[in-house]
């Protein structure tokens, strides 16, 4: 029988096996943060342990800094207290550490790849749900908790069991218009939040094989929306292409010697998936959020859903509970709504191709004078990226604020807070309550979606239907 | 069965919510810490306290009915979202030694395992039953870990699932670090056998 690209992966990491269910698996790279590692620290230090391998972990500082400068104390004295921990941590155990300052620094999702350190074939975590996101080129990526955190740095390894397999076949063209956000928010709301659970989902297809690397990316960074362990996209050639030259990827005979194993990399043709889910991508259309959950998700021209045309008395329940929260009207147009607040950043959707999206649909337009609009890129290398190509011109020139990388207003742990009862089109990847500010509303959507929104000042102006060009 | 043998007795409450994220758990100002303690009195900081920061009376856990409660029945996926374990520890820090849901979101899940709270996952079905119950009063409760069994006080068993590998972690007094130090041989032989076969994930040095 043969296997799949996880089951490889997870094989080839195999260091011991703990009991009948739990084997010991080795981790490649270990990426940490500000918010999720400082009692991971104090943990090893109370056990008189160290670091084992401190190269194979890379810190940086993303999460609870400022956008607005680049000073350690521009988020507040708190959020001072935990990076300044990082510091001494990282001086302590020598770990690299990609500082506030340094000219690499971002968000660590966007950061990894960017320094060709995320590689096919890997096993990587991070103290962070998203770390989803790797798997984009095939690497069996997935979040832990900070006891885990303390786990790895060690011993390099980590307890797991086998998780089951999930193929998310994405066949045909997308539309105009429709972009790597709205295939995930789609795929997300067809499976539900939770429908992932327990699972690896492997993503394939037409659609997915012609997506850039930074689009992948996108798919599998929302991965853990639909409660999946780890997305994973078997490498190819773009994959292949993107990192060649990078940093941190491996050069001369090693590159070669890289890329002949890299390209064994896949599910075998007759590998045996737990589920599969075809989904037709010409019939995706550009998606937004309406609830609190981001399975509650619709195509942006849908009318509001009505909770009495539920079957469940839960369901009935928990989608009324949604619209009470974000202040919909069963039935109603999102186009109706005035929206306060787009922000356009986050570890899902704040790389170069997610602002050359977005600055398409704003070129020469206005951002709508109620409308508070800003874009925080994913990393320095994105901003100056960004800035050479005249992107960060035309965002400023439409009112937009230009900010520093950093994780923002997606969790707003800074000062980038979406006020109680105003409504947010961002281009994050969770919309729960509170999530940008107490009793803020948030709705998920694509970059040009949430440009749209910026410049009409309303909810649900399709790019498609108002004829808007997207690159 | 003597008391010892249980894992945990106490009384419970209900918080019938599906879906059920980390956010709610623990919202993230209360994540700027850099130590393990102080957060039970965050737990669920946005549900439990109104605007003015006053206890919302309507919030479960601050009916007088409901205090001193250390088992919660929620719902379906409880625990989703962020990794932060800062949830399980604002849950145990309150005073929950188990969480009883339908089903759990994976990190979650593992992360109690990892702070000794006991994710009792048990069926659709018996959830309504038992979240029926715990709406009414505060339902005392005795934990039988090892027959995987919630004994309600008329004697009623509802039997929850765990794997047994977690099961053991949660009785055994584990350092799970230690568990895999005993295979440092392992690691050592592996780590060397990776140097050669995929040198360009072993590094040497990095610096930034």
């Amino acid at each position: 029988m043969g296997m799949t690209l996880y089951e490889k992966i997870y094989d080839q990491h195999q260091v011991a096996q703990l009991n009948d269910s739990t084997d010991l698996l080795y981790i490649d790279f270990h990426f940490i943060h500000e918010v999720t590692s400082p009692q991971a620290f104090a943990g090893l230090k109370q056990a008189g342990r160290t670091v084992r391998n401190p190269v194979a972990t890379l810190a940086t500082m993303d999460h609870n800094i400022s956008t607005q400068n680049r000073r350690i104390d521009g988020a507040g004295e708190v959020s001072q207290q935990q990076l300044t921990a990082l510091q001494k941590h990282c001086r302590e155990f020598q770990i690299p550490l990609i500082d506030i300052t340094h000219r690499d620094q971002g968000i660590v999702h966007v950061i990894g790849p960017e320094q060709g350190i995320t590689q096919p074939g890997m096993t990587i975590v991070c103290g962070d749900s998203h770390t989803s996101t790797h798997g984009a080129f095939g690497a069996l990526a997935f979040g832990i908790g900070t006891s885990e955190v303390e786990h790895v740095l060690a011993t390099q390894t980590l307890p797991q069991q086998r998780a089951k397999n999930m193929k998310v076949q994405i066949d045909g063209q997308l539309p105009m218009g429709v972009t790597a956000k709205d295939v995930i928010l789609a795929v997300i709301g067809r499976i539900g939040t939770a429908g992932g659970s327990g699972y690896v989902v492997e993503y394939c297809g037409s659609a997915i094989e012609s997506m850039d690397m930074e689009e992948r990316m996108t798919v599998c960074n929302m991965t853990i929306e639909m409660g999946a362990k780890a997305g994973l996209i078997a490498p190819d050639e773009v994959t292949f292409s993107y990192l060649q030259g990078r940093p941190r990827a491996p050069s001369g005979d090693q590159w070669q010697r890289a890329l002949a194993r890299w390209k064994t990399l896949k599910s075998d043709a007759d590998a045996v998936f737990d589920k599969t889910v075809h989904i037709d991508a010409s019939s995706i259309r550009p998606q937004i959020t309406w609830g609190t959950s981001p399975e509650q998700v619709m195509a942006v021209t849908e009318r509001v859903p009505d909770p009495a045309n539920f079957p469940a008395t839960e369901q009935q329940r928990s989608v009324a509970k949604a619209l009470e929260y974000m202040g919909l009207t069963p039935g109603s147009l999102l186009q109706d709504y005035p929206v306060d607040v787009v922000f356009i950043g986050s570890c899902t959707n704040s790389r170069l191709v997610d602002l050359r999206q977005a600055a398409a649909v704003v070129k020469g337009g206005r951002v709508a004078p109620h409308v508070r609009a800003l874009v925080v890129p994913g990393s320095a290398q994105v901003k100056r990226e960004a800035e050479a190509e005249g992107l960060a011109d035309v965002f400023r020139a439409a009112g937009f604020e230009w900010r520093e990388p950093g994780c923002s207003m997606c969790l707003a742990m800074n000062d980038d807070i979406v006020p109680a009862g105003k409504r947010c089109v961002s281009t994050s990847n969770r919309n729960f309550e509170g999530r940008q500010g107490r009793l803020a509303r948030t709705h998920l959507a694509s970059p040009a979606v949430a440009a749209s929104a910026a410049i009409h000042g309303y909810l649900s102006t399709n790019p498609l239907v108002s004829g808007e060009g997207l690159i | 069965m003597s008391q010892q043998q249980y894992f945990h007795q106490g009384s419970a409450c209900a918080l019938p919510i599906d879906n059920v994220d980390t956010d709610q758990i623990i919202p993230k100002q209360f994540l700027t810490g850099i130590s393990r303690d102080g957060f039970g009195a965050a737990l669920f900081y946005d549900w439990r306290y109104l605007d003015d920061g006053a206890p919302n009376p309507d919030f479960v856990l601050n009916q007088p009915q409901f205090q001193g409660v250390s088992i919660l029945v929620a719902g379906h996926n409880f625990g989703c979202g962020s990794s932060r374990e800062h949830a399980p520890w604002a849950l145990a820090q309150f005073g929950f030694k188990v969480v009883v849901a339908s089903s759990f979101a994976d990190i979650f899940y593992r992360n109690c395992i990892n702070n000794k709270l006991l994710p009792a996952q048990v069926s659709t079905t018996d959830l309504k039953r038992l979240t029926a119950v715990c709406e009414q009063r505060a339902e005392a409760i005795k934990v039988d870990l090892e027959q995987q069994q919630l004994v309600l006080s008329n004697g009623e068993a509802i039997p929850f699932s765990i794997a047994s590998s977690d099961r053991d972690q949660l009785l055994d007094d584990c350092d799970f670090i230690g568990v895999a130090e005993q295979h440092l041989d392992a690691i050592d032989r592996y780590e060397n056998d990776r140097a050669t076969t995929v040198p360009w994930f072993m590094p040497l040095s990095f610096t930034v």
